[in-house]
């Protein structure tokens, strides 16, 4: 293997892995430590994530985590795109649960626009947003097995995501970037054979989950690998901005669905789960317990479900339905409009939030009335989690890196914008 | 009900605690904030955390918005949460241009750390006493500022060099 050089590693990180104090450089033979570099290219690492770790033999002494592999300047393009366009953007942040992001942008612009959401469409939302929680908690679960050796569980749990996937495809005739929900209600209705799935789906999950679950639950060698590693007490979880299951695992019961209840998540009987320890093993079984937990709210939305209209009657704001803009000239001048000139919301600034599998999303919109918002910004919680992992591997072992990678479920598209 | 009482009690206390503090508050879509002076930041939010009835223990972003033509030109913009009485509070402060500077709230929260990082990698604002200022995404050899509004949206051709074989 090739040392390391001055041209990988930027002096500045060196300088933050060793601390000002010290006056190691990289060439220099190291007694005992050697600084090692871990990814962006490395199947552990779900995506590209880099960290460089300082290593005391096989102890992590230090690491610092590099962002931005995947820097696409999102915020940016937001600034110069109308508020619908910026809608399929949104699916390739946290891209294991693209409808959850759709729903959380339309939410913030539905806030700053004031536009009001038919129930019918709000109730869909709510499922697509469960749905996708359970989808990429079972690729978390999954892949965290996978990453821990346990390589069965990857493609059972899969195997299931899978099953949600055909039910966007009947949806929105797309499996994964979906850009379903649109300003002011969702693209289409929920189609008979789509509810019919997913009532299918409900029903078959907990016996198959249970099956997923089994093979982890008292294997000795998942639980050895995970247990006690990665600690992170709720304090310094607070502290270090952690959100989601990260932060739940950590036995703090913050849940924005709870806390700021959006759509219609305070008629919901769920419950918050929390596990106390704030290990890598309580995360996996917030997880675990939370995609459950998911299935019971779409249950109850199945039954609770009304009918009616799917988009806001709103002109100005809401796109026509495309029947009537081949048909009709009214519609057809609407469509125009907001397609060129946008929806032009108030001058004001939102910042909204909602909960997603990976933990807060927030969108901060600043608007001067114009067709497309000043500013965007993106509080992504892959971003903020990930900078809980220096505090979390520091004086473990190099193999633990990656169960505790894996236990956070940082989705880099999301991490770096 | 309870966030109305909250918020009363909230100026309350800040009026108390600092008599001599100048901020201005206003709201908009049920959303509280508080624009006040660059040079108070670090004190405001020592006692919106560390106080136990405000108990502000949640830092959930920090960015910036470059306003291009204003006098001053930057605003800095925190959100803040409090998990126990569930309220969001937003605090601005304005930064010019000449002294593009603020102090560093990572003391408070230490979530602050990677967002200050982000901000000033994106606007070039600098934190003061920040502990560990890099850029978040950008190399450290780039020179410009991506999000300021002077900074094109196809990018500068040739400020970011293909890596040498």
């Amino acid at each position: 293997m090739d040392k390391l050089t001055k041209e990988d590693v930027h002096p500045k990180i060196i300088e933050a892995l060793l601390g000002a104090d010290s006056n190691i450089t990289v060439e220099d033979a190291l007694e005992n430590e050697m600084i090692l570099n871990m990814g962006p290219q490395h199947p552990a690492t779900h995506g590209v994530l880099r960290l460089l770790l300082r290593l005391d033999g096989e102890t992590i002494l230090a690491c610092v985590p590099e962002l931005g592999y995947l820097h696409r300047g999102y915020e940016k393009m937001a600034e110069n795109m109308t508020y619908y366009e910026f809608i399929p953007h949104t699916d390739r942040l946290d891209y294991l649960a693209p409808l959850s992001n759709n729903v959380a942008w339309v939410l913030a612009v539905e806030k700053l626009a004031g536009i009001e959401v038919p129930p019918r469409a709000q109730y869909i939302r709510m499922m697509i947003c469960e749905l996708s929680r359970i989808a990429s908690h079972l690729v978390a679960i999954g892949a965290l097995a996978m990453d821990v050796g346990a390589l069965t569980v990857f493609l059972w749990t899969l195997r299931e995501r899978e099953k949600i996937l055909d039910i966007w495809d009947i949806l929105c005739g797309a499996r994964f970037t979906n850009t379903y929900t649109r300003i002011g209600g969702v693209a289409n209705d929920m189609q008979p054979e789509a509810l019919a799935k997913v009532k299918w789906f409900i029903d078959q999950f907990d016996d198959n989950f249970s099956e997923c679950e089994q093979l982890l639950n008292r294997n000795r060698i998942f639980i050895d690998r995970l247990e006690g590693v990665g600690i992170a007490s709720g304090k310094d979880a607070i502290d270090l901005g952690l959100t989601g299951p990260t932060l739940r695992g950590s036995g703090v019961e913050y849940d924005l669905r709870r806390a700021t209840p959006y759509l219609f998540y305070n008629e919901m009987d769920f419950k918050v789960i929390t596990y106390p320890e704030g290990d890598c093993l309580a995360r996996y079984f917030v997880r675990v317990d939370e995609a459950r937990e998911s299935a019971k709210i779409v249950r109850q939305i199945l039954s609770k479900i009304p009918q009616g209209e799917v988009r806001a009657n709103n002109p100005k704001k809401v796109l026509p339905n495309k029947v009537e803009v081949y048909s009709k000239m009214e519609e057809l001048i609407q469509d125009f409009m907001i397609v060129n000139f946008g929806i032009n919301p108030p001058v004001g600034e939102i910042y909204s939030a909602v909960e997603n599998p990976k933990g807060e999303l927030g969108f901060y919109i600043v608007s001067k009335g114009e067709g497309h918002p000043w500013k965007c910004k993106i509080r992504s919680p892959s971003f903020v989690n990930c900078q809980g992992l220096p505090h979390m591997i520091k004086g473990h072992m190099v193999s633990d890196v990656v169960a505790i990678v894996g236990s956070i479920d940082p989705v880099m598209g999301e991490a770096d914008k | 009900m309870k966030i109305m009482e909250f918020k009363e009690s909230l100026l309350q206390k800040i009026k108390d605690s600092l008599p001599k503090f100048e901020f201005t508050s206003s709201e908009s879509i049920g959303e509280l904030t508080f624009s006040i002076n660059k040079k108070d930041i670090v004190m405001v939010c020592q006692l919106l955390k560390n106080d136990p009835d405000l108990s502000f223990n949640l830092c959930e972003d920090i960015t910036a918005i470059d306003w291009a033509r204003r006098t001053d030109r930057y605003t800095v913009v925190y959100h803040i949460f409090s998990m126990d009485n569930k309220f969001r509070l937003r605090l601005k402060c304005n930064v010019d241009e000449e002294d593009c500077s603020i102090d560093t709230v990572s003391s408070v929260w230490k979530t602050a750390d990677w967002e200050e990082r982000e901000t000033y990698d994106m606007y070039g604002i600098k934190f003061n006493n920040h502990p560990d200022l890099r850029r978040m995404y950008m190399p450290e050899e780039f020179e410009y500022f991506p999000l300021r509004k002077d900074f094109p949206l196809m990018g500068i051709p040739g400020s970011l060099p293909l890596p040498k074989k």
